[in-house]
């Protein structure tokens, strides 16, 4: 997978540069990261861009992009994607996104409802119900990240840490560093209550929609499958078993059938 | 030299297996440990304390802000401050401050500030604090990205409330008034006011913009404080301010007794009680992801998080706090020399006097406040001699005839 800075216009003349990470052939795919961002050598984007050509931009924050001091709402955020979008040339590709992704990917396609035909959204953020907290991201200790974010931390710790220890002092430095931009510009979404009212926005969804779930999310109940299917018109849910939070990185292969039936 | 009295007003119930059996004193500590029964005492008492200083001439006494907070039970340090504006009527209220990027509309804070600042005559020393992550963004929800420039944005309407005569539109960000219109307005046209920094280039900046006072707030003493007010210091001549110590200020914890040996035997258990139970904080509160810039959060990064630090529950001892400056404790020879040391090393014109500690006893507070008054300030007093007559940084209350006092009760 390639990837390449690309300058983005915003207000007032506000230039932010973006790091896009894009490979493969077949029709566009956008896809919105989670929180943690991408992984390195992200292997969900290696499999999906056999069958696609992926486009994965990073947020302001997330490894070198840069330039979100006027991002501060939801809103702002929403149409920063579609100025991404735009200057990437794209049309009308399928709509992705992970966990703070899938939020951001709703509420794009309850904007511009025509815009977007295809939709998946992967344990989206943006709900809340007081019977299912959300667990709180920005308290948790980076030890306890594998525990919250995979169904098997012992298999695909890994993956999170990059082969990093997160008791090694040294190590774990270096991702407070990191952590700090990339939750820094995750909390303008996401803290304390990771919901902008999108549960009031999803109506307007006009794409057929894949709500996919790993069985064992601790980090966002797998409940909420059906709170985003039952809301969204043309909408599905896919609850797949022995993944957690991190399903696309957990059982791939499944996620990737499910993308290829959205395909028109 | 200015001397401020000031109690963090803990909650002296804490059980003693609290740190094994609680992740935090602050943010999620249940409030079922807390009893308002015994709080009723508490809180009078610590107001009884705080009168007292002000009879012992303390020049200031001193509340803060804290939320959910089991050493800290002043959510609404402006309730405090009023009650202390009836009953005292020469300290300055030092008020610690408000937070100001919690109250909505802040011009909430240039409301209160002024009718604290008219009942007591202009006795009101304002304190702006950004505030920590776990009351700001764990406690009261800011957005922690945000959080500074919300501050901001309050900082400039409250400063024009005070000081418009008539009403104005304010199209803020984070706040929008067709009408701000400040009544009553303060005494004092321009009520000192002070910062609670933690080292960042941003607050010393800040501070200088406007000739605030810096405020160095920590627990862990005059020694460990060096490094970062010798930052601040520098950066005043940078900016090509003059070096007044009044434009700094600095909280240290202070206990006094006839003897060292005294001090060791009636104190000793009251710091433990702060320091090894008071100050237990669940890391993942301490810090939230993007309150801190990142220049800030490099040379500052803290390595609590790992599983092993988590369960190191091991005590720091007397002899740990007094010898590394964490407390000032001893005989009044003894408190006064490294009070000299202090002021010195980190060129201060301002104390906060932690002289309330943990659970300690009415009696032993009120004697510790005592000779710290009578045997210790007298001989600091004229530390800044060229500075004497800098009165930039204080409050100028209104004569004393003109002013109202408070009907003796039953009256």
């Amino acid at each position: 997978m390639e990837s390449r800075i690309i300058e983005v216009e915003g207000p007032r003349g506000i230039v932010s540069s973006i790091r896009v990470y894009q490979g493969g052939s077949g029709p566009d795919l956008l896809f919105q990261h989670g929180a943690g961002g991408l992984l390195p050598d992200d292997p969900f984007l290696a499999r999906l861009s056999e069958h696609f050509t992926v486009h994965a931009p990073l947020l302001p924050g997330f490894e070198d992009s840069e330039g979100g001091e006027h991002l501060r709402t939801m809103l702002d955020f929403t149409l920063h994607a579609f100025d991404v979008w735009e200057t990437l040339g794209l049309t009308r590709p399928l709509l992705a996104g992970h966990s703070m992704g899938g939020m951001l990917a709703a509420e794009m396609a309850a904007v511009a409802p025509h815009s977007v035909d295809a939709l998946a959204l992967l344990c989206p953020a943006g709900l809340w119900r007081d019977e299912a907290p959300v667990t709180d991201l920005f308290a948790a200790l980076p030890f306890e990240l594998p525990g919250l974010l995979l169904h098997d931390p012992a298999k695909h710790g890994v993956l999170l840490s990059a082969g990093g220890d997160f008791n090694d002092p040294e190590f774990l430095t270096e991702f407070l560093v990191g952590n700090a931009r990339r939750l820094g510009t995750a909390g303008k979404l996401l803290f304390p209550i990771p919901d902008r009212g999108l549960g009031d926005r999803l109506y307007r969804i006009r794409a057929r929609t894949a709500v996919i779930w790993g069985a064992s999310d601790r980090m966002i109940d797998p409940s909420y499958a059906d709170d985003f299917a039952g809301a969204i018109p043309d909408a599905q849910a896919i609850v797949v078993g022995e993944a957690g939070h991190m399903v696309p990185y957990e059982q791939p292969e499944r996620v990737v059938e499910v993308l290829l039936g959205l395909r028109s | 030299m200015k001397f401020t009295w000031f109690n963090l007003m803990p909650w002296p119930y804490l059980p003693d297996d609290f740190r094994e059996k609680y992740r935090s004193v602050w943010v999620d500590i249940p409030s079922s440990l807390y009893d308002p029964v015994k709080g009723h005492e508490v809180y009078n008492t610590y107001l009884d304390e705080l009168e007292y200083a002000e009879s012992l001439g303390y020049d200031g006494i001193g509340v803060n802000e804290h939320h959910a907070n089991g050493y800290g039970l002043m959510p609404s340090p402006n309730i405090m401050a009023a009650t202390l504006a009836r009953r005292t009527s020469k300290s300055a209220l030092v008020v610690l401050g408000n937070s100001i990027a919690l109250y909505n509309p802040p011009i909430r804070v240039a409301e209160e500030f002024a009718m604290l600042d008219v009942i007591s005559g202009g006795r009101l020393l304002a304190g702006f604090p950004v505030g920590t992550s776990m009351d700001t963004n764990y406690c009261y929800g800011q957005i922690p990205a945000l959080t500074r420039e919300k501050y901001k944005e309050a900082h400039d309407l409250i400063i024009k409330c005070w000081e418009a005569d008539e009403p104005f539109a304010w199209n803020g960000r984070y706040t929008q008034l067709r009408y701000a219109n400040c009544w009553p307005k303060p005494i004092q046209k321009n009520p000192p006011i002070f910062i609670p920094g933690g080292g960042s280039l941003e607050t010393y900046d800040f501070c200088l913009d406007y000739d605030y006072v810096y405020c160095y707030l920590s627990f862990s003493g005059y020694k460990r404080a060096k490094q970062l007010m010798d930052g601040y210091w520098q950066r005043v001549e940078e900016r090509g301010k003059d070096l007044s110590p009044y434009r700094a200020g600095f909280a240290q914890t202070i206990v006094v007794a006839e003897s060292d040996a005294e001090a060791e035997r009636d104190y000793r258990q009251h710091i433990d009680y702060f320091y090894n139970r008071c100050l237990h904080v669940y890391p993942g509160f301490a810090d939230a992801p993007g309150y801190r810039t990142i220049k800030t959060l490099k040379a500052n990064v803290t390595t609590q998080m790992t599983r092993q630090a988590l369960g190191d529950v091991s005590k720091m001892s007397w002899d740990q706090l007094v010898g590394d400056g964490y407390v000032i404790a001893g005989s009044p020879d003894t408190v006064v020399s490294r009070m000299q040391d202090l002021i010195t090393s980190l060129r201060v014109g301002n104390i906060f006097c932690l002289l309330h500690v943990g659970d300690m006893s009415k009696d032993k507070c009120m004697r510790s406040t005592r000779l710290f008054a009578e045997e210790v300030m007298p001989k600091l007093r004229d530390m800044w001699p060229e500075y004497a007559d800098d009165d930039r940084f204080w409050i100028h209350p209104i004569d004393q005839a003109p002013r109202a006092a408070a009907a003796a009760v039953g009256a």
